[in-house]
């Protein structure tokens, strides 16, 4: 079990390397930052004054090495874009923002096919199992914005429950989070339908029922507390898709996260703050994927060996 | 399905064999998901071929003065009042033409309530009469704010989403899939190179690298299709690795080898064809994903850039209006909505029918 956390982590690590040479290389090329930092009339001076400030004159290497040794030291570097922040800052001021979305759409995916996938699987084969499925089926099919903005003209727009966008209290994060959250819905919702069915089939269920144990408590505390453990697996490979989803739906909704951040920042060319923010998703896309995988191992061993 | 027992396979008797087949057939077809087949196919087939000739209107020139009318079923009268103009030039918001105006009277349309003594429609008369305002069969969707036909839009981008979503998959499917050969059949040093980049391919956020890569290269028609492809290709290869590996430790490699047959001549002549179905099923399960993407990224300003009316430009052109004219950004959305449901739909039936084993990927 240790040699397989240690190699997973290795693993990790040079995906991670990798990550932030290639986003080193990728937001070099994606256009000259000089254009944005300074206005067209500017003069020769001016211009190798701001490429010697902001390391440009040196060659590519040499900005990779100064590049990398800065990340060890956990300098992200100056944001080009935005006057007098560093790109650590921005990313300080905006994370709190995401990770609330992010969990309060984790919750609400849980809430929502949670009692869902239990509902279709001890109605297998009826009218609730087919609808069940086509509501999971819908939800993979549209893409989020499109929910987002759905959702906006639904419960913002038409019946005025919530407000349409922007930042501010709880009431700002129902619908953004409602629409993060609902794609994962039709992948947990199908993972508990089936380990539901594989659990309703042991022998203790039909024990408990011969003992006429009353149904509800059947299947929400003999059942349910068991089929539990392969979704919530899953829920960490849901964090990730939660990551990438933040980037769309914060956008739509103008919520100040990360997600939103880096949008403006690739519009603005600010490679340093596109860089620093691709590269901490990537970490926390590795970091997640490690631990599912960890969770898979200990829970099924053979994983381990193979 | 009567029309299959006549055919001369059911009508010979006595070999099991034939009958055998029809009645697979008809099971087959009975199975077929009708629903979205129609659907794709008036979605996406026929406007991506027929566009042009189906159209009503210019998918890209708008008339200004008819911009943002709602869909056809939300219109209402009015009563109007004008006057009725008197030379032919200058014309007011509050005049009518001469002509305009008599063939309203004649028609019974409009009434007279200045002027008109005559009983004919002079210069300067007053009509008053109903009018509708809204929309009409003219924009059966409605029109965006330049004035654009929805609906003909729609059409047009049907097209860009079936040319991406092919495109790509064969761009990204068909890299993959040479790669998952290559790394199962050489195995050792290849195998692991292939597959620790497909590894790093997966460790990084899909929206993310396309984002990053469409800044870097520039957003346009091809630079969608290489991103989408780039993002495709991993899970192919690793998809095909496995079938492959599985594949290559069957007898007819061997005894292929053994009779000479070449490397190459052995991955395209003997694994490949069994390759085919898997590929097939997963490249019809991506239909839906690449066009989900392919709209993210051009709702996002990263994808198809602006006048081409791909479905995603579509909507974020409607979203500023969300509150006063809905139909522009709903329509696009329900558009790819219900093809991509189509589509996962036909991938998930045709997975069944071929390869279920994937039912996992």
């Amino acid at each position: 079990m240790q040699r397989y956390i240690l190699r997973r982590v290795a693993q990790g690590i040079l995906a991670i390397f990798i990550i932030s040479t290639v986003t080193f290389a990728l937001a070099r090329v994606s256009g000259d930052p000089l254009n944005v930092l300074l206005p067209e009339e500017a003069s020769e001076e001016q211009i190798e004054l701001t490429k010697k400030e902001w390391g440009l004159d040196k060659p590519l290497h040499m900005q990779y090495i100064l590049y990398l040794g800065k990340l060890f030291r956990g300098d992200l570097g100056e944001a080009l874009a935005w006057p007098n922040a560093s790109a650590g800052e921005l990313i300080v001021e905006r994370l709190p923002n995401t990770v609330k979305l992010s969990a309060l759409a984790l919750i609400v995916s849980g809430v929502i096919a949670f009692p869902i996938g239990v509902l279709v699987a001890i109605k297998k084969d009826t009218p609730f199992d087919y609808g069940g499925k086509l509501f999971a089926i819908l939800g993979q099919s549209a893409p989020t914005f499109a929910v987002g903005l759905i959702l906006m003209w639904i419960f913002a727009v038409q019946l005025d429950l919530f407000p349409t966008s922007g930042s501010g209290g709880f009431e700002y994060m129902i619908l953004p989070a409602v629409a993060l959250g609902y794609y994962n819905v039709a992948a947990l919702m199908r993972l508990t339908r089936s380990s539901m069915l594989e659990v309703l089939d042991t022998e203790y269920v039909k024990l408990a029922r011969i003992k006429g144990v009353a149904e509800w408590k059947v299947i929400w505390k003999h059942c349910f507390r068991n089929a539990l453990i392969v979704p919530l697996t899953y829920f960490g490979l849901i964090g990730a898709v939660l990551i990438t989803g933040s980037v769309v739906i914060e956008t739509v909704f103008a919520w100040p996260g990360l997600g939103a951040l880096v949008i403006d920042a690739i519009l603005f060319r600010d490679y340093v703050v596109v860089q620093a923010v691709v590269l901490l998703f990537a970490t926390a896309f590795v970091l997640i994927n490690i631990m599912v995988d960890v969770l898979y191992a200990y829970i099924d061993p053979r994983i381990r060996y193979s | 399905m009567a029309a299959v027992t006549t055919t001369p396979e059911a009508s010979a008797p006595a070999t099991p064999q034939p009958e055998n087949r029809v009645i697979a057939g008809l099971r087959v077809a009975r199975s077929l998901p009708v629903i979205p087949l129609l659907v794709l196919i008036a979605l996406l087939a026929v406007p991506a071929i027929f566009a042009n000739q189906l159209a009503p209107h210019s998918q890209r020139i708008g008339v200004l003065d008819d911009a943002k009318l709602p869909p056809f079923w939300i219109s209402e009268s009015f009563e109007q009042r004008m006057v009725v103009q008197r030379a032919d030039r200058n014309r007011l918001d509050v005049e009518i033409g001469l002509s305009n105006a008599q063939r309203k009277v004649e028609r019974g349309e409009a009434t007279i309530i200045t002027g008109g003594e005559d009983g004919e429609v002079n210069p300067g008369d007053t009509l008053r009469f109903l009018s509708q305002k809204g929309g009409s069969m003219e924009y059966p969707l409605g029109t965006d704010k330049q004035g654009r036909d929805i609906l003909s839009r729609i059409m047009h981008g049907a097209r860009i989403s079936l040319l991406v979503s092919s495109l790509a998959i064969l761009l990204g499917g068909g890299l993959g899939t040479v790669l998952g050969m290559l790394a199962a059949y050489r195995g050792g040093k290849t195998d692991a190179v292939i597959m620790r980049v497909v590894d790093i391919k997966l460790a990084f956020p899909s929206i993310l690298l396309a984002l990053v890569l469409v800044a870097a290269i520039g957003a346009g028609f091809t630079t969608v299709i290489v991103v989408i492809a780039v993002l495709l290709w991993a899970r192919y290869a690793r998809v095909v690795r496995g079938e492959a590996l599985a594949i290559k430790q069957q007898d007819f490699i061997d005894r292929a080898r053994v009779s000479g047959a070449s490397n190459a001549r052995i991955m395209m002549r003997h694994i490949f064809p069994n390759l085919v179905n898997t590929v097939v099923v997963l490249a019809t399960l991506e239909v839906g994903h690449v066009i989900i993407l392919e709209s993210t990224l051009s709702f996002l300003g990263a994808g198809i850039p602006a006048p081409t009316p791909a479905w995603g430009v579509m909507v974020a052109d409607g979203r500023d209006l969300i509150t006063t004219a809905w139909w522009i950004f709903l329509f696009p959305c329900l558009a790819i909505v219900l093809t991509v449901l189509s589509m996962n739909l036909l991938g998930d039936w045709l997975r069944d029918k071929l390869d279920p084993k994937l039912r996992n990927v």
